[in-house]
């Protein structure tokens, strides 16, 4: 935390419990993928959460977010209800998708979360977009795109950041890399410096940041932000992290080396604030209770979900297209 | 009424629903200073400004990645592909993102957006600028695709299309921009799903779209001179297609060829075929026909392309061939 304004204890405890909530719903869906309640891809976002709580804690209910296939932490920190992202997860009724997208298409549009999404680097693109309408429609508010290391080969990526600064979208870009393209070291086949070049070619502003220190993180976004609703232009935030998990829920993370993943474990962001916060004259039990409070409310997401039913066969069929839809067919 | 061209009509229709709703706007490369390869968007930057008329860079994944994100927010884009042939670029946009994200996520939002490809052979301009890919649009759950092959039907069908919910594929035909015909300057949309009879007739019917539309007339022309009477379906909208009127024809005639620009193999022609013989095969008295392409790449030199080209002798010859040869008249004993 090098900016001169520390935040309100309050404001951290907040940021706290934020992301103990996405870990613990990531913890959960893990499990739910091994039981068998989860299907296809699920993947978690453990270990990263700093990223998502520290931008979000700067982004007004108004705004936008896009995401990824690693999107969970992004939909809870942008305010979705995590019963029924549980509900998504599990293909139930209730879903925010209705069960009809899962674990990569969660999406809410009461809470300007624009989508997770399957395809790298297409929630970029997405939001693109939408801060285009943004500008066209004169609202105000700001887009921000949440993306990982793996979309920095991608031609489309490219192509936003050159879009975002020629028409000077109210944009925020969010490398998160976690050193890993799936199970590929991203550093083995990228070329050039890599993750905050990519964006500084375009002459987009950029800061990087430590994405395990959920301050750092808050500050900066906190600069960004403010610099894109001025009106600045697109800006680009790059933060380091690791995930703790593999790639998918079912991937063990076996071609990484043992060494790293406890080195990095050692570095984890919530135990990290934990400590700001003790240092801070807060209680170690109130932060237990936090957790324990998570775990409960998070507990009982994953138990509507199972209670929930799955959604009735017709909507197989439902929401296609008007004209043309399978009815027709 | 008054007589324009394809391109002009497509114009007058963008410009009228423009300033029907401010919504709407259009994004694609060489749209301002130049008004589109056709002039499909002449005078449209000057009138609206430069960020209702978008100059884009060449960036295909990002005009249609920004537009479905811009769709999902509030706005009705008008994207400019220039050519069909460079809406492989954007084929993931279009196809995993414009065509399933109502879907995907469960109803709560729509992507009303219009993709403008321009489509066919045109004088020479070979493998990359000459390609109809609409069979693969149709094969897309979640998209409508519309393929005019009049300057009214385009000035009625663009309105539809801009107006209408679902993504649409709109393919404009490259030989037709500079083709002129009647248009109502004040007419309305044209509903989509909508098949044209363009002309009766009671021993075959030909099916077909787009600029082959041309052709098809001059066949049924040809063939009146020998006593035989072609009905013409334009069918306007690919999908959904207008199956009452097809159906209803072919019910009547007993006969159908399907006439397209498009690789035969594969192409749009066997899926109305196919949804023909399944639905009606006792009332068809000769099997169906496809005139379509050859499957190969299309080629540069001039005689080379004709051979790619469907043309109104090879239509008329496959409407020859599924009569009945009969020296006393072309249709005694059908």
């Amino acid at each position: 935390m090098t900016d001169k304004a520390l935040p309100t204890t309050a404001r951290v405890l907040e940021m706290h419990r934020m992301m103990c909530t996405i870990r613990e719903f990531d913890e959960q869906a893990g499990q739910a993928l091994d039981s068998g309640l989860a299907r296809g891809s699920v993947h978690q976002y453990v270990g990263e959460e700093a990223i998502a709580t520290g931008v979000c804690a700067n982004l007004a209910a108004t705004d936008y977010i896009a995401s990824y296939h690693r999107g969970h932490g992004h939909s809870i920190a942008k305010g979705v209800d995590p019963v029924g992202m549980a509900k998504e997860l599990l293909g139930r009724t209730g879903g925010v998708c209705g069960g009809k997208g899962g674990s990569m298409h969660i999406a809410d549009f009461s809470r300007g979360m624009l989508g997770a999404n399957g395809v790298v680097p297409d929630g970029v693109s997405l939001a693109v977009g939408a801060a285009q309408a943004v500008k066209l429609l004169r609202q105000d508010r700001i887009v921000a795109a949440f993306f990982g290391d793996g979309a920095l080969n991608r031609g489309p990526l490219f192509e936003a950041l050159n879009w975002a600064r020629v028409y000077q979208l109210p944009l925020l870009f969010i490398c998160e890399d976690n050193l890993y393209s799936a199970t590929q070291r991203t550093g083995a086949v990228t070329a050039g410096p890599g993750g905050v070049a990519r964006a500084q070619s375009f002459d987009i502003v950029t800061e990087t940041v430590d994405g395990n220190d959920v301050l750092a993180v808050d500050a900066a976004a906190a600069r960004l932000t403010a610099r894109i609703r001025d009106g600045g232009g697109p800006a680009y935030l790059y933060a380091t992290t690791y995930r703790w998990y593999g790639h998918l829920a079912f991937d063990k993370g076996l071609y990484r080396d043992p060494a790293e993943v406890k080195s990095w474990r050692e570095r984890d962001c919530i135990a990290r604030i934990e400590a700001w916060l003790i240092g801070r004259g807060v209680d170690k039990a109130a932060l237990a209770a936090t957790r324990e409070a998570v775990k409960r409310a998070i507990d009982a997401a994953y138990e509507a979900a199972r209670a929930a039913p799955f959604p009735d066969k017709h909507h197989a069929f439902t929401d296609v297209q008007d004209i043309g839809g399978p009815a027709w067919a | 009424m008054g007589v324009m061209t394809y391109a002009e009509a497509a114009r007058l229709s963008l410009e009228q629903e423009m300033d029907r709703d401010p919504r709407v706007w259009a994004l694609g490369e060489d749209l301002g200073p130049e008004g589109g390869v056709a002039g499909q968007y002449r005078g449209l930057q000057q009138k609206f400004g430069p960020e209702r008329i978008l100059d884009t860079p060449i960036s295909e994944s990002m005009i249609m990645g920004s537009a479905v994100g811009a769709a999902i927010c509030g706005t009705r884009p008008v994207v400019e592909l220039r050519y069909a042939d460079f809406g492989f670029c954007a084929a993931d946009e279009i196809v995993n993102q414009a065509a399933k994200i109502r879907y995907m996520l469960g109803g709560q939002v729509r992507a009303p957006l219009v993709i403008r490809q321009s489509v066919g052979m045109r004088n020479g301009m070979a493998a990359q600028h000459s390609q109809n890919n609409e069979a693969l649009w149709v094969h897309v759950p979640g998209l409508v695709v519309i393929a005019p092959g009049t300057p009214a039907d385009t000035h009625g069908l663009l309105k539809a299309a801009i107006r209408c919910d679902d993504p649409v594929v709109f393919l404009e035909h490259k030989e037709l921009w500079a083709t002129s015909a009647e248009v109502d300057p004040q007419a309305g949309p044209l509903p989509i799903g909508v098949a044209r009879l363009v002309r009766p007739g009671a021993d075959a019917t030909l099916v077909t779209w787009s600029s082959t539309l041309g052709r098809a007339l001059e066949a049924a022309d040809a063939l009146a001179q020998s006593g035989i009477s072609l009905e013409v379906v334009d069918l306007r909208t690919l999908w959904p297609w207008d199956r009452d009127t097809v159906f209803a024809s072919v019910r009547k005639t007993g006969r159908l060829v399907v006439a397209h620009e498009s690789v035969r193999v594969g192409g749009f022609g066997a899926e109305l075929v196919a949804e023909v013989a399944q639905t009606m095969f006792p009332a068809l008295k000769a099997a169906p026909v496809r005139v379509a392409s050859p499957r190969a790449p299309v080629p540069y030199a001039k005689p080379l392309e004709d051979m790619c080209r469907v043309s109104a002798d090879m239509i008329a010859a496959a409407v020859r061939e599924m009569l009945p040869a009969d020296p006393s008249g072309p249709l005694a004993g059908t």
